[in-house]
């Protein structure tokens, strides 16, 4: 059964790689595999684990015997997630066109109770500890650094300062203001390779993963 | 013969005297010798003043015990460490004790997060330690005095983050303020954004084409704010394509984002007034598997040939594998997003990307409609308070003068 299973994961991963030439019936057949099993896994998964895991289970728990004999929940049952499944359950009403209407409410739920939740986890993470970190000393009064730190400090102080500048919407960049976002813009940039080459060599050992698959589980060339 | 008899008997007589002494002398050296090598084993000092309060600022189920350190734990001292112990209270009964966690030496608060809200508790911490002694290991332990009865439950406010509480007050008195002045008929002036500039220019390029519009919002659902930003501008490209009566098609990974995005489009076809050009279809799901995702794209991108491709929304290591193939086919690709690492990707292979907050902002610069725009304004000045507050703050911290980045320290 293993070798049978070996050989169907070539057979798709080749498959999947054949699209490189140019598209072609044999990686029409992997990607519609691959989309239709994933997404028929992904319903199973999310059935399993939101609607039964969180909801079925939160609300109605297993049972067990305590030390008296009596017949106690292994955990407290939480009823709020009814709120949640009503909310779903709305949300399915738009497969009924004459109160189709009403799935909107829970979406709006949704979108604005994200933006408020988010609102503070972005505002303590992107810009409090942001902020907390770039303000440092430079240099100097009772402040013990070597050059490089004083560089790599004045760095970050310069390129936040002026990252920022880049991200102000309501004034032209024009003149000293222009100048500093074109050095913010210059910074995102540099940034951005050096990115590139780090996200390079990544995507790198996922490609040496498959080629590992293909040479060594599969055709057994290498050890 | 009697006589050498006798002292035979005598000589027999003194060495097994002598040989009884020797004995004697022999075994009390060694057993003296042995009493010489036997220590005491020392008594542990057990842990002091230990105390079992609700942890404070939290949203309940969490107990923080505290102690004063056993009088043998310190550098070099006996103590190993410190076992905590819990007991519940049942109808003014206390169980028996169960060993719920450990602390190293010289810790001397332990939280126990793993308690509910409805019980009481009791606690009691054990000092221990092991040590050699005449040739055995031995296990000291030394039991603290039990707690007060003591229960955990939820506080409203956290007071350790009303740094962040008075920050985002502030955020949202100047939204308001600019809001009131954009409603009030003030022009609020917005930079121009090359990305959100060349949409109208993307559309009308797939409509002289004749050719399809892809919307790609991204793999992530409607709890991330970039996919809202995605959405959001889709409004503007359908309306657009609506115009135009270009066929706009907007493959999504997530549920929730395929009722946003449905309804999203249908409304902006009406808006314009071509209610009956929209088509159910348009809007349509493929997985939630991110490379499946990705390859579903990539086969209807080389098949279908889109004209124009919007990348909007969040995504992670699928955006260079649709980038790629977008750029491929020759389309004209505009991409925003808010994932640093995927920027780069999205820089080198689309004509325009929106960068960060440049997405966030293209719903206010679309639409012009005043309150967006009195929020960008107002997020603006916020980002003008964060400036002098690195101004100050730097300079202050460099001359010595106070350590004003305390302000910002955010307690999780």
């Amino acid at each position: 059964m293993e070798h049978i299973a070996l050989w169907v994961a070539a057979f798709l991963t080749l498959g999947i790689y054949s699209f490189l030439y140019k598209d072609n019936p044999w990686y029409k057949l992997c990607e519609a595999i691959f989309v239709g099993i994933s997404a028929g896994y992904w319903f199973v998964t999310l059935f399993w684990d939101n609607i039964y895991g969180k909801f079925w289970l939160g609300v109605f728990p297993d049972t067990t015997t305590n030390a008296t004999g009596e017949i106690v929940y292994v955990s407290t049952p939480d009823y709020w997630l009814i709120v949640g499944a009503v909310l779903g359950f709305l949300m399915l009403l738009r497969l009924v066109p004459k109160i189709g209407w009403i799935s909107r409410w829970p979406l709006a739920f949704i979108v604005g109770a994200t933006a408020g939740f988010y609102l503070i986890n972005y505002f303590s993470s992107n810009v409090m500890a942001q902020v907390q970190d770039t303000i440092m000393p430079l240099f100097g009064v009772g402040y013990n650094a070597s050059v490089y730190d004083i560089i790599g400090n004045v760095v970050i102080a310069v390129g936040t300062f002026t990252g920022l500048i880049y991200f102000f919407f309501s004034k032209e960049h024009k003149g000293a203001f222009g100048g500093a976002a074109r050095v913010g813009i210059f910074f995102l940039m540099i940034t951005f390779g050096a990115a590139f080459g780090y996200t390079v060599m990544s995507r790198m050992s996922l490609l040496i993963g498959r080629m590992d698959f293909i040479f060594g589980d599969w055709l057994g060339l290498i050890g | 013969m009697v006589i050498r008899s006798n002292e035979q008997h005598l000589r027999w007589s003194v060495l097994v005297i002598h040989l009884v002494l020797f004995s004697l002398v022999l075994f009390s050296s060694v057993s003296g010798a042995e009493s010489d090598s036997i220590t005491a084993i020392p008594a542990l000092a057990p842990p002091t003043n230990v105390s079992a309060i609700d942890k404070p600022n939290d949203g309940g189920g969490s107990i923080s015990i505290r102690w004063g350190l056993s009088q043998d734990d310190y550098d070099g001292g006996l103590v190993s460490g410190y076992k905590v112990l819990r007991a519940t209270d049942s109808n003014g009964i206390m169980s028996s004790f169960t060993e719920i966690g450990d602390a190293t030496a010289g810790q001397a608060e332990y939280v126990d997060g793993n308690v509910s809200d409805d019980s009481s508790y009791y606690y009691q911490v054990v000092a221990f330690a092991q040590i050699e002694s005449n040739g055995a290991a031995h296990d000291l332990i030394a039991k603290s005095a039990i707690t007060g009865q003591v229960q955990s439950s939820a506080q409203w406010f956290d007071w350790q983050r009303i740094n962040v509480f008075v920050g985002v007050l502030i955020l949202c008195a100047l939204i308001i303020f600019y809001i009131r002045q954009a409603q009030s008929g003030k022009e609020l002036f917005i930079r121009k954004i090359a990305g959100l500039e060349a949409i109208d220019e993307a559309v009308g390029r797939a409509t002289e084409m004749g050719k399809k519009i892809f919307y790609i919002p991204g793999t992530q659902d409607m709890d991330n704010v970039q996919t809202i930003a995605g959405v959001t501008i889709l409004g503007r490209v359908a309306e657009l394509s609506a115009q135009y009566e270009t066929w706009l098609e907007v493959p999504v990974a997530r549920s929730l984002v395929l009722v946003t995005a449905k309804e999203i489009v249908k409304e902006a076809y009406s808006k314009v007034g071509r209610p009956d050009a929209f088509n159910e279809d348009q809007v349509h799901y493929l997985t939630d598997d991110q490379f499946g995702y990705a390859a579903g794209i990539d086969g209807m991108v080389v098949r279908e040939k889109p004209a124009t491709i919007f990348f909007m929304g969040a995504f992670y290591a699928e955006s260079l594998i649709l980038a790629e193939t977008g750029n491929s086919i020759g389309a004209i690709q505009i991409a925003g997003t808010g994932m640093p690492s995927q920027l780069p990707f999205f820089v080198a292979a689309c004509d325009y990307t929106l960068i960060g907050e440049e997405l966030f902002a293209a719903s206010a610069y679309l639409s012009r409609e005043p309150k967006l725009l009195g929020s960008l304004k107002g997020q603006d000045m916020g980002k003008a308070l964060i400036l002098i507050a690195l101004i100050v703050g730097i300079l202050l911290e460099t001359f010595g003068i106070w350590t004003f980045s305390d302000l910002f320290g955010v307690i999780d």
